[in-house]
């Protein structure tokens, strides 16, 4: 009897022994440290740093980051990357630990409310101060918030080889002759309707590809795409210069270019691979798959999609025929509007963690964009069109479309269409406003009633 | 033995406890706390007392997700209950091929809800496809894409509860009836339903509870699409929480009235149905 409830007993201890050591190594393994060799020689006072990673394309190389620069300093270096779209879910669940994120990031002025409490004034970095143009950064009354690390550029995107075979053709209903030709709507809608007409001697099934309306891929219409007439709105406000700030300051909009969106949108859908109706169903890898694969000509998407082009199994497209077009509306004296450039990518600070980890995070993020390493891993594993002084020209990415970037921001004459979007009241203004696209795609909305929707939900969304 | 299980239940009980108090009593308590607060996260939050509560009552889209939620739950707890009881029926007259049956009456309950959200959408968008419409065109299609879907989870498991109830009623009862004369919609009626009772009682509770609370195959499924009108009450919790600056706790005060109602309901369900149940 004696021997079996001591039998019993360490069943029972193996039992809670053995739920204790799941659970530790679950977390462990959750959190993909780079605990590597963590050898005594580096006594780093900080401990670890612990950097939140938004962008999962790229987390392989942060790894590596971290481990080149534990090497290096002997400061760690702690990488968790959020999957696709859950990195506000994540950072709320994560900054509320004891061991919270030292370096986060957020979104432009808009996420920078949400997180006001947490971030560190970093007006007197290095970090700052080599910024090439410090307005682009997030600031408060003085201080500055959120620091910049990548510009991005969107526009329509366009296969050359498809479109010279259009010029080519002999029957062309239009006079111009080439894409540099195409310097606004009128012009753009005339090659588009004419290619429609002619897809089968084109080999493709559509010139746009499908305009993704599922849920969660809506971000290139009712964010990037809004950006457009809501820049020609706020520009016109003259009592600030700077279109984010006019937006951010307007508890009401009028969307009074509504026509120039209703404009570019229609020539989308009604130009592209697959039916209105059915774009519902569409996600954005479907339609970088039907741009990679040939069946379309053009996809409106930003320089990161190139990584996506190039993925795709099968790809026709080759590197030196992808360029890039402004997103033209119709709005007078567009031949001068470039591509949509700027960020939504601005590194914080955690200001909850001790000053050692702060420093030791600042120090990090100096290292990675001004030495010489940290710069060569910024401009060739990362692909970042990184915006500081400590960049040379030839530090740039080499992909086609950040060459496309940087080309268009180089050219005379044209002017770059601000990020205006950073100032949208909420990401809830923005599903509001697409999924009432996806019903006016679907023929269940008016335009009438999708502009109605863009204002009211604009000043709810202001009002909370 | 019953001694010695005296003496180590606090032992036995210890990690169950442990695991409930920290994964599901704090978590509810701070939850109702967060409620009256306004936070970021949850370590700081500051006190705003009823607020959340006015916002969340005043929310057009909470009332909205109450009324479809409401709908789903009662067109299916109907239809998986109906047709759980009728294939437990077919499955307990010992025809050949039974078992094969039940196993695969109960495989979809083993795939997780937002597998099964995908693959569904993926068979009904297949068939909308050649009429020109997909799932989100109107929330009719999203309504009855969330009724087949759950029926298929749930029937199975329904089934085997209520086979095991019916496999349960002697065979005794059953054969004085006959003998008194009763036909078999009789039998059915007045000996076979009352004495499965219990299982209705559990079945009822299973599927009203999850449908009301669904949240992966509504997520999976339409996400609410076309413009929230077939987003469930726990998707609008979800959305709510994280689509607007400085609406957390207005999420987290739905979330407490979401908990109230779920209570409610499935109190006064089981109260009602145990009533009903009689010993054989």
């Amino acid at each position: 009897m004696k021997v079996r409830k001591l039998w019993s007993l360490m069943l029972a201890l193996t039992l809670v022994a053995g739920l204790a050591v799941g659970c530790g190594n679950k977390n462990e393994g959750s959190d993909t440290t780079n605990s590597g060799a963590n050898s005594g020689t580096a006594p780093a006072k900080a401990g670890e740093i612990y950097f939140l990673n938004f962008k999962p394309e790229i987390a392989p190389v942060y790894e590596k980051i971290a481990k080149d620069y534990e090497a290096e300093t002997g400061v760690k270096v702690k990488v968790v990357t959020a999957a696709a779209g859950t990195y506000e879910t994540t950072l709320k669940a994560e900054i509320a630990k004891s061991d919270a994120p030292t370096i986060f990031q957020i979104n432009g002025p808009v996420g920078y409310q949400n997180w006001k409490d947490y971030s560190l004034d970093l007006k007197d970095t290095k970090l700052y101060s080599y910024l090439s143009d410090q307005s682009l950064a997030v600031t408060n009354e003085g201080g500055v918030y959120g620091i910049p690390y990548v510009v991005e550029g969107y526009g329509i995107i366009y296969n050359d080889a498809i479109m010279k075979k259009y010029f080519e053709l002999s029957d062309k209903a239009v006079s111009v002759s080439s894409m540099a030709d195409v310097k606004n709507f009128d012009t753009l809608k005339a090659v588009v309707e004419d290619m429609t007409a002619k897809k089968d001697q084109l080999g493709i099934k559509g010139v746009f590809s499908s305009t993704s309306l599922a849920a969660g891929e809506q971000w290139r219409w009712q964010t990037h795409l809004a950006n457009m007439p809501l820049y020609y709105e706020f520009k016109d406000n003259t009592e600030y210069d700077n279109t984010i700030l006019a937006g951010l300051a307007s508890n009401e909009v009028e969307f009074k270019y509504n026509p120039n969106f209703k404009n570019i949108f229609d020539l989308y859908i009604n130009n592209s691979v697959t039916k209105g109706s059915l774009l519902g169903s569409k996600s954005v890898t479907d339609s970088m798959a039907e741009f990679a694969l040939g069946q379309s000509a053009m996809v409106q998407n930003g320089n990161w999609g190139w990584s996506q082009i190039n993925e795709v199994d099968g790809n026709v497209v080759k590197a030196e025929d992808i360029k890039f077009l402004p997103i033209y509306t119709g709005v007078a004296g567009e031949e001068n509007q470039g591509l949509a450039i700027g960020t939504e990518n601005y590194f914080s600070i955690n200001s909850k963690v001790s000053p050692e980890k702060q420093q030791a995070s600042i120090a990090f993020l100096e290292w990675l964009f001004s030495s010489d390493k940290g710069k060569a891993y910024v401009t060739n594993d990362l692909g970042f069109i990184a915006p500081f002084n400590t960049f040379n020209d030839n530090e740039k990415p080499a992909d086609p479309l950040a060459k496309e970037v940087s080309n268009w921001m180089a050219k005379d004459g044209i002017v770059s269409v601000p990020w205006t979007f950073a100032a949208f009241p909420s990401e809830e203004f923005k599903n509001v406003f697409g999924d009432a696209l996806l019903q006016y795609a679907q023929g269940n909305k008016t335009w009438d009633e999708v502009v109605t929707i863009f204002k009211d939900s604009w000043k709810a969304e202001k009002a909370k | 033995m019953q001694k010695s299980i005296k003496r180590y239940f606090a032992l036995f009980a210890l990690p169950t406890v442990l695991a409930f108090t920290v994964m599901f009593i704090i978590p509810f308590v701070l939850g109702v706390y967060l409620s009256f607060t306004e936070f970021t996260t949850v370590t700081d939050a500051k006190w705003v007392g009823l607020s959340n509560y006015l916002k969340a009552f005043s929310n057009k889209e909470f009332l909205n997700a109450l009324w479809f939620t409401v709908k789903f739950t009662v067109v299916s707890v109907l239809t998986i209950n109906v047709f759980a009881f009728l294939l437990a029926m077919l499955l307990t007259r010992g025809k050949k091929g039974t078992n094969l049956f039940r196993t695969i009456f109960f495989m979809p309950n083993l795939i997780g809800g937002i597998v099964l959200g995908y693959i569904w959408q993926l068979i009904i968008n297949g068939i909308l496809i050649k009429f020109d419409v997909t799932l989100t065109s109107s929330a009719n299609y999203g309504f009855w894409g969330l009724v087949v879907l759950m029926n298929w989870q749930l029937i199975g498991y329904m089934m085997i509860i209520y086979i095991a109830g019916i496999q349960n009623v002697s065979k005794d009862v059953i054969e004085a009836a006959m003998i008194d004369g009763s036909t078999r919609f009789g039998i059915l009626r007045n000996v076979t339903i009352p004495l499965v009772m219990p299982s209705i009682t559990i079945c009822l509770f299973l599927s009203l509870s999850n449908s009301f609370k669904l949240f992966d195959q509504n997520l999976a499924l339409t996400a609410g699409a076309p413009s929230k009108q077939t987003s469930m009450l726990a998707l609008d919790i979800y959305n709510t929480f994280y689509g607007s600056v400085g609406w957390e706790g207005v999420g987290q005060a739905k979330a407490v009235v979401f908990f109230v109602l779920v209570a409610l309901i499935a109190l006064i369900q089981l109260v009602a149905t145990r009533s009903k149940e009689v010993e054989s």
